[in-house]
């Protein structure tokens, strides 16, 4: 491991020793980040997995419909038949915070006209498989959108997770290790500085008793 | 707290069916097109893109790039001709990059 390029003196060492405390502090603190971090994202890209395969499922089925209806209406019927939808929906979006990462949080308000039924057209013109398909899509909506949340929940968890590690490892790996052999080689010179300046005053002192004797 | 709106990008006939939920939908057919769409609703406050695989699938870079924050959320959905498995695939990608080994997916098989 290369040495930092400081001069051995005692004040590097006081301020190296400084800087290896912090460094071990927050790789400690940076550790249960992660740890913390990694647990959550276990539990929510399960349950992400779960939500998934569920909406996949259903929206093949849905989608499976529209398509059928659409063989048997032609085109124009069916634009027209979804041309105006009887409900909106609005987005309350707001954040949460995950081990300071700010994640989104989606609610949403069905706004639907007054007695009004999902099916936005006629039945007269329209095949049941249309009818079907939008059952089934509306009832899939709140899934969907629980879908978005968690999965973008998650994108956003595991790059800050990925950061983390890369901190953590950079700390564990190379920052600390170089410290502390920065320190270890200082405190070795200063000591070897120490020792032959002991021997240059017993050679110095001996030499001035001999003259003197 | 602000109020908006989802789109959904796709084929027409993948996602005519979202306009009887009121949501905004978007038919494209090249993915250049899909892409500049994509940029333009992220500034238009939509905060959910629905998109169907088969448009995503060479829309790689414009999905990575809104990843990293947090609206607009971009998620795949099979198109009409079923799931092409992409969905799935960005959670696997996500535990890779997460925890390094793909854990969830590995242990049912």
């Amino acid at each position: 491991m290369a040495l930092l390029r400081v001069n051995p003196t005692r004040m590097e060492l006081t301020s190296l020793k400084k800087r290896h405390k912090v460094a071990v502090r927050g790789h400690k603190l940076l550790k249960d980040k992660r740890d913390e971090m990694m647990r959550r994202f276990i539990d929510l890209v399960r349950k992400n997995k779960e939500i998934r395969e569920q909406v996949e499922a259903e929206l093949s089925d849905a989608l499976g419909n529209f398509v059928l209806a659409r063989a048997v209406m032609s085109t124009e019927v069916l634009e027209e038949a979804v041309m105006f939808p009887t409900r909106t929906v609005e987005l309350k979006v707001s954040k949460r915070n995950i081990m300071s990462v700010d994640v989104p949080r989606i609610e949403f308000e069905e706004k639907r006209l007054e007695d009004v039924s999902p099916y936005p057209y006629g039945f007269a013109n329209t095949s049941g498989e249309l009818d079907s398909a939008i059952k089934t899509l509306s009832g899939l909506l709140p899934k969907l959108l629980e879908l978005a949340e968690i999965e973008k929940t998650c994108q956003m968890l595991a790059d800050e997770i990925e950061k983390a590690r890369r901190r953590v490892n950079a700390l564990e790996y190379v920052m600390i290790p170089q410290l502390e052999e920065t320190i270890r080689y200082i405190s070795m010179k200063l000591d070897e500085n120490e020792r032959s300046s002991r021997t240059r005053l017993m050679k110095v002192k001996d030499m001035i008793e001999k003259r003197n004797a | 707290m602000y109020m908006s709106k989802i789109g959904v990008i796709g084929d027409r006939d993948s996602i005519l069916g979202f306009k009887t939920l009121g949501l905004d939908i978007f038919p494209v057919t090249e993915p250049e097109q899909a892409a500049r769409l994509v940029h333009r609703l992220a500034k238009e406050n939509y905060v959910v893109i629905f998109m169907t695989e088969a448009i995503a699938k060479d829309l790689g870079e414009t999905i990575e790039r809104y990843k990293t924050v947090p609206y607009p959320a971009i998620i795949l959905i099979p198109g009409n001709q079923g799931s092409m498995g992409l969905g799935m695939k960005g959670i696997r990608e996500n535990v890779e990059k997460a925890i390094g080994a793909d854990i969830l997916f590995g242990e049912r098989g």
